[in-house]
Order: C-alpha cells, then sequence, then structure tokens
C-alpha cells in the first residue's frame, strides 16, 4: 500500500515541476465547452439541452489528451522498467499512476464543470447531478484510457491509434454520463444512469489495473 | 543460488543465443562478453524476467524465477538512465526506494550520494547533471536498496576513471558479503576474480 501511495506522490510531485502538460488538458476542456454558447447563440432551450453531451464529450476528448503521457515518459527513460522489476506489485504502481492521473485531468473537469455549466443555462439541480455523474465517469476515463494507453505504448503514432481505440469503449461511460443530467432535467431522475456508471465503475477499477499490467508487460519485452 | 541452464533466445527469425548455462554462488560474479548485437543485453533481460526465454530454466534458491524473492533479491540498472529529469537526486532515490517500498531517511540517500561523489549536487535538478553524474545517481540506489545479485548492462558506460574505480570497489565490497553480480561490459572491469561468458 506504501509503494500506491508512493507512486501517487511520485507522479504528483512531477507534474508540479511540469504544470503546463497538465494545464493543456483543462483549458482545452474550458476552451472547447466555451466555444459552443458563443458559436450556437443565445437560446436557453437549446443550450440546456445540448449541454449534458457537450460537457460529457469535451470531459471524454480532454481525458484523451493527457493519456499518451501516462506511461510514455517512465517508458522512455526506463523508469518503467524499474516498476515492472520491483518487490512491489507492478498492478499497486499501475493503479497509483493511474489515480495520479485522475487527480491531475479528471479532477479539475469535475471542479470546473460547474462553472463551465452556468454557460448552458442549466440550474443548480442539474449542475448538481453533472457533478456528480463526472465524478463517477472521469475515473471511468480514466481507468479505460490507461488500457489504451499501454497497449499503444512503444507504437509509432500511437496518439491517434489510442484515439480510435480507446473511444468507442468510452461510449457507455457517456451514454449513461450525458442520460443522466437529461433524465434529471426532464424530471425522470438520475438514479438509473448513476447506479450504472458506479457499477461500470467497481468493475474498471477491479479489472483495468490488470490489464494495463498485462499490457505494460508484453510492452516492456 | 542462481543456475542458469539451457537458455536460448531469438530475435524474429534471428537465433541470438543458444544453451546458454551458469551458475552463481556468493561471492562470484560473472562477466558476460560478446560483439556488438551478440545477445547480450537479450540474456540480462531475459535473467532479471522483462522478457521471456525461447527455452531455459533460471532458477533462483532452487525456485523458477520470475518468483517475489527473486524480485525482492535483484536489482537491474540497464542501459536507461532510469532517473527522472525534473527531480533532484535526492529526491529520485527516495521515490525509487518508495516505489520499492523501502522508506529511506535522507541521511542514507545522502551518504549514497556522497559516496558516489554527488555532494553538492543533491538538490539541482538531474536534468542539469553530466550524463556521467546521472549515471552516478542511478548507481546509488545500487547501495540504497538490499539486494543479493546485481544486474549490470553496460554500468561502466559514460563513467570518469574515479568512477569506473569507484564501482569497481563498490561491486568488490558487495561480493565480499556474500553478494553475486552479473555484468556485461567491453572494457576489462576492475574487479578481481570473475567468470566469464562469452556470447
Amino acid at each position: 500500500m506504501n509503494s500506491f501511495l508512493a507512486t501517487v506522490r511520485r507522479d504528483l510531485l512531477l507534474a508540479m515541476r511540469r504544470k503546463s502538460e497538465v494545464l493543456t488538458a483543462v483549458f482545452f476542456f474550458v476552451i472547447v465547452t466555451s466555444l459552443f454558447p458563443l458559436g450556437i447563440g443565445p437560446e436557453p432551450a437549446l443550450l440546456r439541452k445540448i449541454a449534458p453531451g457537450i460537457l460529457w464529450v469535451a470531459a471524454l476528448l480532454a481525458t484523451l489528451l493527457g493519456l499518451p503521457r501516462l506511461f510514455a515518459a517512465d517508458h522512455v527513460d526506463g523508469t518503467l522498467e524499474q516498476m515492472a522489476l520491483s518487490p512491489s506489485p507492478l498492478g499497486l504502481l499501475v493503479a497509483g499512476k493511474i489515480l495520479a492521473h485522475w487527480l491531475l485531468c479528471g479532477l479539475p473537469l469535475v471542479l470546473l464543470a460547474p462553472v463551465l455549466g452556468v454557460q448552458f443555462d442549466l440550474d443548480a439541480s442539474a449542475l448538481g447531478i453533472l457533478m456528480l455523474a463526472l465524478l463517477l465517469g472521469t475515473p471511468l476515463l480514466s481507468l479505460i484510457g490507461a488500457i489504451g494507453a499501454a497497449l499503444t505504448l512503444g507504437v509509432r503514432g500511437g496518439g491517434v491509434l489510442l484515439a480510435l481505440l480507446v473511444l468507442p469503449l468510452y461510449i457507455p461511460a457517456l451514454i449513461f454520463g450525458a442520460g443522466a443530467v437529461e433524465a434529471h432535467i426532464a424530471g425522470l431522475g438520475a438514479g438509473g444512469h448513476l447506479s450504472l456508471l458506479a457499477a461500470m465503475l467497481a468493475l474498471a477499477v477491479f479489472f483495468a489495473p490488470w490489464a494495463t499490467t498485462a499490457a505494460l508487460r508484453v510492452a516492456l519485452e | 543460488m542462481l543456475n542458469v541452464s539451457d537458455l536460448a533466445c531469438s530475435r524474429g527469425e534471428r537465433r541470438l543465443f543458444a544453451n546458454v548455462g551458469f551458475s552463481l554462488a556468493p561471492g562470484e560474479w560473472l562477466h558476460v562478453q560478446g560483439e556488438n548485437g551478440a545477445g547480450k543485453t537479450s540474456l540480462m533481460r531475459l535473467l532479471v524476467g522483462l522478457s521471456p526465454a525461447d527455452a531455459g530454466t533460471i532458477l533462483w534458491r532452487n525456485e523458477p524465477t520470475p518468483s517475489a524473492e527473486f524480485r525482492r533479491d535483484m536489482i537491474y540498472l540497464g542501459h536507461h538512465a532510469a532517473v527522472k529529469e525534473d527531480l533532484t537526486p535526492l529526491e529520485n532515490l527516495r521515490l525509487a526506494a518508495a516505489l520499492d517500498g523501502i522508506e529511506l531517511d535522507e541521511h542514507a540517500s545522502m551518504a549514497a550520494l556522497i559516496r558516489l561523489g554527488l555532494r553538492g549536487r543533491e538538490e539541482l535538478p538531474v536534468r542539469v547533471l553530466s550524463a556521467g553524474q546521472k549515471r552516478r545517481v542511478l548507481l546509488a540506489r545500487l547501495l540504497t536498496r538490499p539486494a543479493v545479485l546485481w544486474v549490470l548492462d553496460e554500468a561502466f558506460n559514460a563513467l570518469d576513471v574515479s568512477a569506473v574505480k569507484l564501482l569497481g570497489e563498490l561491486i568488490g565490497e558487495h561480493l565480499a558479503v556474500g553478494g553475486m553480480a552479473v555484468l556485461t561490459s567491453h572494457q576489462p572491469l576492475p574487479v578481481p576474480g570473475g567468470k566469464a561468458l562469452m556470447l
């Protein structure tokens, strides 16, 4: 468990030394979500309708932006090799890296979403559901993305391949995440959608680090 | 302790080596020699368990590797720098230990860095150090990570005369307390004794 926390601490420290890499994903999210109200114009009914989808797609793409860096630097400088040979289980270290990735690329999106949601004329309760859906959904995006990042590690043009590989897998999260907010706005209650999102997250927490570890071992061969 | 028999490895269609075998007892070391491309690094990676062998067995304390015990007893330093450029030598050393589940206090890390001749460099980002100094930061891990088997691939590269001598001393001390080492190098090594394996 100590090595898990050490990995989180290490990756956060590295990110603090290189803030620009973290901030690009967050700024991307802010700018993309702000472009839509500007382009579409002030029609509150239309904006309310498209808000959940736009915010979720933007969150998805912002997460994707940070994914190639998840293992690439450690792979190039050889620290990933050291992790694979460490007495600590690689799965634990990988889980730590995924958590650090979410803290840097996912959590800021959750915290920014209500501010950006105001541009789409969402009311307070809808913003709350949006935050909750993103809180359950963004870790899921990081976990699934880590599998893709590990599978495309060291592949030339891996970034594009990663998008092609991971984006289809993000569809369930997108449907239920955006669906939760839409259902709430329509007065149907978001409980079902959020439960499904939580179930997917629980499944991914269990399987994704394991699958990522297996893919990394292949990449290191 | 370490018994390797009938090891074979190929890259694509090309057979790099076959029927490689050796054994090491406490206090012994092996010098793996061979031309460029003979498969020295491949052998090292097979040995530590980074890639699977085509054939053959590797036994550590009579158990097939990679076992949890082997991972704990072994340290591998390869071609890569394996240090983080944005962190200081001190941070690198302590975080590497923490990932291995070892709590390393500042005093022990400083002692290792001083031994490797990095006094006064411990708070600089590794980015600004020279290639040889980066290598010294990595080699400091030999002192902070308790391991029985040292697997060092081209560890003497980029080191100056005094560092080569120092690493020779470190390996000598390690062997004297019952450690083992497998080394690759093109140059004659400043460590007495040792078996040789020609690929």
